[in-house]
Order: C-alpha cells, then structure tokens, then sequence
C-alpha cells in the first residue's frame, strides 16, 4: 500500500490561512490501512483545527467526508454535493495522488494534510516498512524477493558496499543491510550463484526518470 | 610490451616492483596550493597519489582538477570516482575530460552515503553502482564503446582501472566473491580498505590466492598511521567496514608518544603485509598528515622508488 503520515497540525493550520469552512475528505484505500487518513483521522483532525481555530479566536467549520477511494474518480464524482461556494477550501488526507484527483475535478483549493512517503507494508502495529521503489521492471527475481532498488541505501545491483557490517547499513545501524539480507536469502535458498552474475546498469527509462508514467490496458477499456 | 594505459603505477606494477600509494584529500577551497604543496611533498615517496571524489560527501575541488594539478608537480595522480553524485552521462563525460587532460588512472567507487557529509538533503544519483562503472571504464577502452553500446570512432580514453576492496565488511565469506566480481567487470588494480586485523586480512589472502585472483589484478593494501588512542577507537567505533583490533588501541594507548607509536605499527604493518604473497604494493592513507608519509616509507624500507622503465 502507500504508506503517508499526518503533517503535523501547525502546518495544516498554516497551509490552511484565513478559512471559515472547509471540507475534510478522508480516504478508505492505504490511508486508512495505515491509520493517516481514514474516516477516524478525519474526524480527529477536523476536531482539532475546530479548537484551534477557536483558541485563536475565530471561527471554521468543517464539512467531513470519506470517499472510498480518492484515486478512484468513480468515488470522487460523489463529493459534488458537499462542493459549495461557501466551502473555502478542500483538505483531503488522501496520499498524493488523491489529492491531486480532488484538485483535477473541482475548481476548488486543495491542501494536502498528509505527507505520502513509500510502497511499503505494517510490520507491527504502528510500523510501516519501504519495500518497493515503483521502479517499473521489477527485478526480485534475482534477488531472492529483497529489493535492493529501495531497500540499499545506494540502489546498488552488485552489492553489498563495503560499508556493510553485522548486517547492518552504514548509513544508519537502525537499516537492515539490503545485500547481507538478500545473501542471507540466496543462500539459504541455495541459490548463492545468481549473486555471481554482474548485473548491468538499470534501464531507469522504466522508472521515473523516464517521465510521468502511463498504464494503458486496451483489453479491458471500454469503448 | 602493449600497455592498457601506459600509466606509470601500470608500468611499475607489471615489472614487479613494490608499489607505494599515497592519498590526498581535495581542500573544501579553490586554491591549489594545498595539494601542490602535497605533491611535491610527496613527489619522490609514492608511485601515484589517490586523490578523493567528495570524500564522506563533503564538498571538496574535484578529484579530476586536484588531479590535474597533482600531474602537474610531476607526480602521478590516480583520480577516485563515486557513483554517488554523477549518473552514466556525466561519468563518461568526466572520463573523457580527464583523460583529455592526461589522467591515467581511476578508482571506481560507491561512495559514501551523502547522509554523511555537509549536505545531507542532496538527491543521491546512483544510476550504476561501483561494479557497473568498472566495466563502462573498461568498455570505454577495451571495446571502443560508450555504456550505451555507441561506438568511440577515435581517441578512446585508456584508463588503468582501480576498485575497492574491504575485507573487514560483511558478509566476509562474500568478499572475495565481490572483489572477483570487480575483477571480472574490468579492475585493474585494488586498493584495500585500511588494514588492522592482519589475522583477517591473511585469511582474505588466502582466499583470494585459492581463486587466483592475485594473478588477475593486482593488490595494494590500504594502511593508514594512527595518530592517537582516540583516532583508533572512533574508527574502531564510528567508521562503517572498519575493524580495529583492542591490542593495536592498547599499544597506542601506553604510548608514551602516540604518534611515533602510530608509525612505528604502521611500518611494521608495511613491512609484514610485503611477505604476504599476492599483495602488490601498499596504500598508505594519511589524510590530514600526509607529511608523515614519506617518514613511513624510508622507515618501510622502501625508498627511494623505482623508477618506471
Ligand atoms: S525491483 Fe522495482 S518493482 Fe521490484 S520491488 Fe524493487 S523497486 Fe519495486
Ligand atoms: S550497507 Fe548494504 S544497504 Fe547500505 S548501502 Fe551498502 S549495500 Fe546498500
């Protein structure tokens, strides 16, 4: 899922300014999983920019919504009723990507009270892990299903650096080494030849670095 | 004889002759002073200076200027590379420049995380890694061919190519395994991590020697003088892929002049790491006391150097 995190509510409060009402839209996707954005947070954090607001002596009121999915525009069509002219401004706790659907489909401002950070999964209740770097040409295969494209520090395809120790990272004894991980792996899968192999740069073309990416299927598009 | 590169540390290095390196670290300014200074210091003591890429990604001139100026007081510049802040354009771009300017020699490398230096919020590159760049700097020569598979119609830069090699990083069994990588990828010569724990970096040897890789590439042992007890314990402590065995912080620590102390295991390191069959030459890196350096090698026994034929 994607994982994000609350900004913190200075900040929304901030990026909010001189508002009277405002509609917070909470998402029922990843956010929800990873207890940013769900209808439970939305309801925390109207409640908490209400008494803030007070404190500083004025009014807002908040109209709250949670879609289904934001990122889905089938769900965000239903938001319609709740866009009036009275309503200053649109928080949506969606990840970047919901955001950016709330802003295309109404002529409204939208200010994002999270901060979307990874590809990741829960490890344990209140901790949420990197695992993929939505590279575009998955490569676990070869790496006994351990990313080194986001889980090493460096990206690196021959690792491990020579800054891995006790299979820890050196940029931090808090990060697993990626490539002690995936040596572990491989070898315990028998499988320690694959790590023999050079492997040749990455076609980043894939990924980001080759613009803004599309998915088209044409069998499944109607029309 | 047709040489890969003709570099003089080639030329030593194929003859047989023990080789000494030495290092300097770019100033964090524009003057060239410094390392003027440091090279002809240094000049009749090693064979080839190594001169760092943004060394703990701290930002420093950049190792192909401080190169060309080190070449310039007559002494041999071996440029390092990171893969950290240049992807495959700019790499080959930067290849091609320094050797227009008559640089020989380059040591691929990751490069230190930017996490530690003076600008921890910088965007890091790694578009290839260390291994990956080895073999673009050894296709650039040997097939004519930029990374893209373009050929070099004329004047193909013709490096000696250098990697790094850490015992002393995990998982140790690997390393070996990693360095015949490097090797097989294209490298030259390998520069080692600095060496402590002689009992590890023995068993490394042999392992190294049971795989025939000494007779592949040749392999300079990094040493580095300590200049305190304390020096010791941080690197102990605080330097990622270092280990620094409790007995050789004892010695500094009874000391009663730490630095003659920190010289002294030094060439006493040298002078056992050459009965070591398969170590071609040492690296000595003394940064921030590069004065030391040529105390070190006439203590090794190994001045005055030879000259290359
Ligand atoms: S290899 Fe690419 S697609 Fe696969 S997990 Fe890693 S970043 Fe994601
Ligand atoms: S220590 Fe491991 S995870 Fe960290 S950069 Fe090196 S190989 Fe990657």
């Amino acid at each position: 899922m994607i994982v994000a995190e609350a900004k913190p509510l200075e900040e929304i409060a901030d990026l909010l300014g001189e508002v009277r009402k405002i509609l917070v839209v909470g998402c029922g996707g990843c956010v929800t999983v990873c207890l940013a954005g769900g209808e439970k947070e939305v309801g925390i954090i109207a409640a908490a920019l209400r008494m803030m607001y007070k404190k500083n002596g004025k009014e807002l009121e908040t109209l709250e919504v949670t879609l289904t999915r934001q990122c889905d525009p089938e769900y965000v069509e239903m938001l319609e009723k709740y866009i009036t002219d009275d309503v200053d401004c649109i928080l949506s706790l969606a990840c970047g990507v919901g955001v950016q659907f709330l802003a295309e489909r109404y002529n409204k401002w939208v200010v994002p009270a999270l901060n979307t950070k990874f590809a990741g999964g829960t490890i344990e209740h209140g901790v949420w892990e990197e695992r993929c770097g939505l590279c575009g040409e998955c490569i676990l295969h070869k790496t006994g299903g351990i990313c080194p494209i986001i889980r090493c520090s460096k990206s690196i395809l021959n690792g491990p650096c020579g800054g891995s120790q006790n299979g820890r990272c050196e940029v931090n004894k808090d990060i697993p080494c990626a490539w002690q991980l995936i040596y572990d792996r491989l070898k315990a899968l028998n499988k320690l030849e694959l790590l023999l192999e050079i492997q040749p740069p990455k076609d980043w073309s894939k990924a980001r670095d080759g613009g803004p990416r599309k998915v088209v299927r044409e069998d499944v598009r109607i029309e | 004889m047709s040489w890969k590169a003709g570099s003089k540390l080639e030329k030593l290095l194929s003859q047989g002759h023990f080789v000494v390196t030495g290092e300097v670290g770019p100033p964090k300014h524009a003057s060239p002073d410094g390392i003027l200074r440091h090279a002809e210091l240094l000049k009749d003591y090693v064979d080839a200076i190594n001169l760092t890429d943004n060394q703990t990604a701290i930002v420093r001139m950049s190792s192909i200027a401080a190169g060309v100026h080190v070449l310039r007081a007559g002494c041999e510049p071996i440029i390092q590379m990171t893969v950290r802040d240049r992807n495959r354009i700019a790499l080959q771009s930067d290849l091609l420049g320094a050797y227009s300017l008559g640089i020989r020699n380059v040591l691929c490398l990751s490069g230190d995380h930017q996490s530690f230096g003076n600008h921890p919020t910088a965007k890091n590159v790694h578009d290839v890694d260390s291994i990956q760049l080895i073999r673009i700097v050894k296709d650039l020569r040997d097939e004519k061919r930029f990374a893209c598979g373009e050929e070099i119609k004329e004047h193909e830069p013709r490096f000696f190519i250098g990697a790094a090699a850490n015992p002393f990083a995990d998982p140790f069994e690997f390393r070996v395994l990693r360095l015949e990588k490097k090797i097989n990828a294209g490298a030259d010569f390998i520069q080692t991590q600095c060496i402590f724990d002689m009992e590890r970096f023995e068993r490394f040897m042999a392992m190294v020697r049971e795989r025939g890789l000494h007779k592949k590439a040749y392999i300079l042992a990094g040493v580095t003088p300590l200049k305190s007890a304390r020096a010791a314990r941080y690197m102990q402590q605080s330097v990622a892929g270092m280990i620094v065995p409790e007995e050789i912080i004892n010695r500094m620590e009874k000391a009663k002049d730490p630095k003659a102390e920190g010289v002294a295991i030094c060439v006493e390191q040298i002078k056992h790491l050459r009965t070591i069959e398969g170590v071609a030459g040492v690296h000595i890196m003394a940064i921030m006391w590069e004065d030391i350096i040529p105390t070190i090698v006439k203590e090794a026994g190994l001045y005055p150097r030879p000259q290359a034929e």
